[in-house]
């Protein structure tokens, strides 16, 4: 495990030209090897205080500092990979996989950007740890949306970062490729590196994240996923937008017991009784079916 | 036979066309694999109007035609950035309106001020009868494109890829922009010569958008570009000679025919490609 990377953010405000303030005295730190979750509604500033991590922004107040220096010093060291959302990307462009991981040694290679043995090695490697390796020399567009998420990955990897942002590396991405990625990013963090996750699947997150940001344009609660991640604090954050099923209003019986199975794809849920059979959130018009099913299961 | 084949090589004017030609034709595609990727393709047509005020002062002030165009060329670079930053116009108004400017301007003044600047001359380009001092100029200027792009060429794919990658790691991304917008003007003032500003943005465009249909790596997209590019300019200028017709206009088509058999006939982007992949698709779906 090497030196452990350390993220400060202290009363940054960032604020856009048309006056919008996106984020106001946001102050937080994280230190490595973590896996972080940044979880807020569209318009929370998430992507705000992807940039400002980055180094893209210059904020109105506070400041952010990589290792106790300023962003500028952690470009020039590679510190900072950004794993970009798929709608980012344009995938027709004329680029192979091995192209795109490569980009991520620019930072290490000379005034030409000529590839040297050590850069080809590093790339061969990334592209073997996401399993990717084989799809080489495949155009990007030619991938399913997994492939091409741990294409990026591998690019990042490459670039020896220790500081991996990822904007909802979970869209668009098959079950077995979001378990490849969490083990992925599970290694990292043992390895020391900060991972910081930006998403609003809020499943995922106490499944792969030990610690949350919770953000609406300031911190509202940070720190370790289970003193963060209650309903309290969620409903401050997302107020009614989240979807929800409540099964003391549902049509969830005692017969159910623990047998009952949620089935989400980040929309409403649905939920599924004793021996499959399907509920609703609501009691309210289905009066008649609980009460059938009451009486075959003989309910009081 | 032979020896008719060869007449043009027997006039230095011809020779002389002809390598320009090339050099110039060379330059503008390596840079049109940047402009069809970067979706400037209008901006390159802008920019090759709006160097044409900058040739009319230059020409009543007797400096370098070459210097005058550039500046012009950045200032409407700089006016298009700063509109569309400061108002809600989409980018094609705000180029419409910056470049249609600069050309008014530009013909106003020429008009106004008959010098030893001909108007056709700038519109439909005159590589047949350049100007010793405006060789040394195009030679120049080529020259240095061509240098920075073959210096630069990895970067400039990385910020026309992924911006934001290029930031993180900390490369210069405001360089990087301006760079690319620089040599827009400069081999749009080049090209001005051999084609005219009419013609500028196909040299700046046909060259790169044939290749992508041809590959899909960016460094073959460029061998290829530059080499239709030059061939074109090559076999375009000297062909001129019989078709005695305009330079431009005998490069711009031999670009367009090759454009559109790579349209038709490309390997894996081509229109026979394509419905072969659907035939294939549609019996398999059947079987």
């Amino acid at each position: 495990m090497s030196a452990p990377v350390r993220i400060d953010v202290r009363d940054l405000t960032v604020t856009y030209p048309n006056g919008l303030v996106a984020l106001r005295d946001t102050t937080f730190a994280l230190e490595g090897g973590t896996i972080c979750a940044l979880v807020g509604i569209n318009g929370s500033g998430k992507s705000t205080l992807f940039k400002a991590v980055m180094g893209f922004l210059a904020p109105a107040r506070g400041t952010v500092a990589i290792n106790g220096a300023p962003v500028a010093a952690a470009q020039k060291q590679n510190l900072v990979a950004y794993v970009p959302q798929a709608e980012e990307v344009d995938w027709s462009f004329p680029v192979g996989v091995h192209d795109v991981v490569m980009m991520g040694r620019y930072g290490y290679m000379n005034f030409l950007r000529r590839p040297a043995v050590e850069d080809r090695r590093v790339v061969e490697e990334s592209l073997r740890r996401v399993g990717m390796w084989d799809y080489r020399e495949r155009q990007i567009g030619e991938l399913s949306g997994g492939q091409r998420k741990r294409v990026f990955l591998a690019r990042a990897l490459a670039q020896r970062a220790r500081i991996v942002l990822l904007d909802e590396p979970f869209t668009g991405v098959d079950v077995q490729t979001e378990t490849a990625i969490t083990e992925l990013l599970r290694e990292l963090r043992a390895a020391g590196d900060i991972v910081l996750v930006s998403t609003h699947n809020l499943g995922s997150v106490p499944e792969f994240c030990d610690q949350v940001v919770l953000i609406n344009r300031t911190v509202l609660a940070c720190g370790p996923t289970e003193e963060v991640f209650t309903e309290e604090n969620l409903v401050r954050a997302f107020g009614g937008v989240l979807r929800q099923f409540r099964f003391d209003q549902s049509t969830v019986q005692p017969h159910d017991g623990r047998t009952v199975t949620v089935l989400t794809d980040d929309e409403r849920p649905l939920v599924f009784g004793k021996g499959g059979h399907l509920e609703y959130a609501e009691r309210k018009r289905h009066e008649k079916l609980v009460a059938e099913r009451a009486e075959r299961e003989d309910d009081k | 036979m032979i020896d008719a084949l060869l007449t043009p090589f027997h006039y230095d004017y011809m020779v002389r066309a002809i390598v320009l030609s090339g050099l110039i034709g060379g330059v503008c595609a390596f840079l049109s694999c940047f402009v069809t990727l970067k979706g400037w393709s209008l901006m390159g047509d802008a920019l090759s109007h709006a160097v044409v005020p900058g040739v009319a002062l230059a020409a009543l002030a007797g400096l370098p035609f070459a210097a005058g165009a550039f500046v012009a060329g950045i200032l409407a670079a700089a006016g298009m950035g700063f509109i569309r930053m400061r108002t809600r116009l989409r980018e094609d108004a705000v180029i419409g309106i910056v470049f249609t400017t600069f050309f008014a301007a530009g013909v106003y003044l020429i008009s106004v001020y008959p010098s030893n600047v001909d108007l056709r001359t700038i519109v439909f380009g005159n590589i047949l009868g350049i100007a010793d001092a405006d060789i040394v100029q195009v030679v120049i200027i080529s020259a240095v494109s061509l240098a920075l792009l073959l210096l630069r060429w990895r970067d400039l794919v990385l910020y026309c890829f992924d911006a934001n990658q290029a930031r993180a790691l900390g490369l210069n991304v405001r360089f990087l922009h301006g760079l690319l917008l620089a040599l827009l003007s400069a081999v749009a003032v080049a090209a001005l010569q051999t084609v005219g500003a009419c013609l500028v943005v196909a040299m700046l465009v046909t060259p790169g958008a044939t290749a992508y249909l041809l590959t899909d790596r960016f460094g073959r997209m460029i061998g290829l570009a530059v080499g239709m590019g030059t061939g074109t300019s090559l076999a375009g200028a000297y062909a001129s000679y019989y078709f005695n017709g305009s330079t431009g206009g005998c490069i711009v088509t031999l670009q367009t025919i090759l454009f559109v058999l790579a349209l038709i006939f490309a390997p894996k982007h081509g229109l026979r490609a394509a419905r072969a992949r659907q035939r294939a698709a549609a019996a398999g779906g059947g079987a």
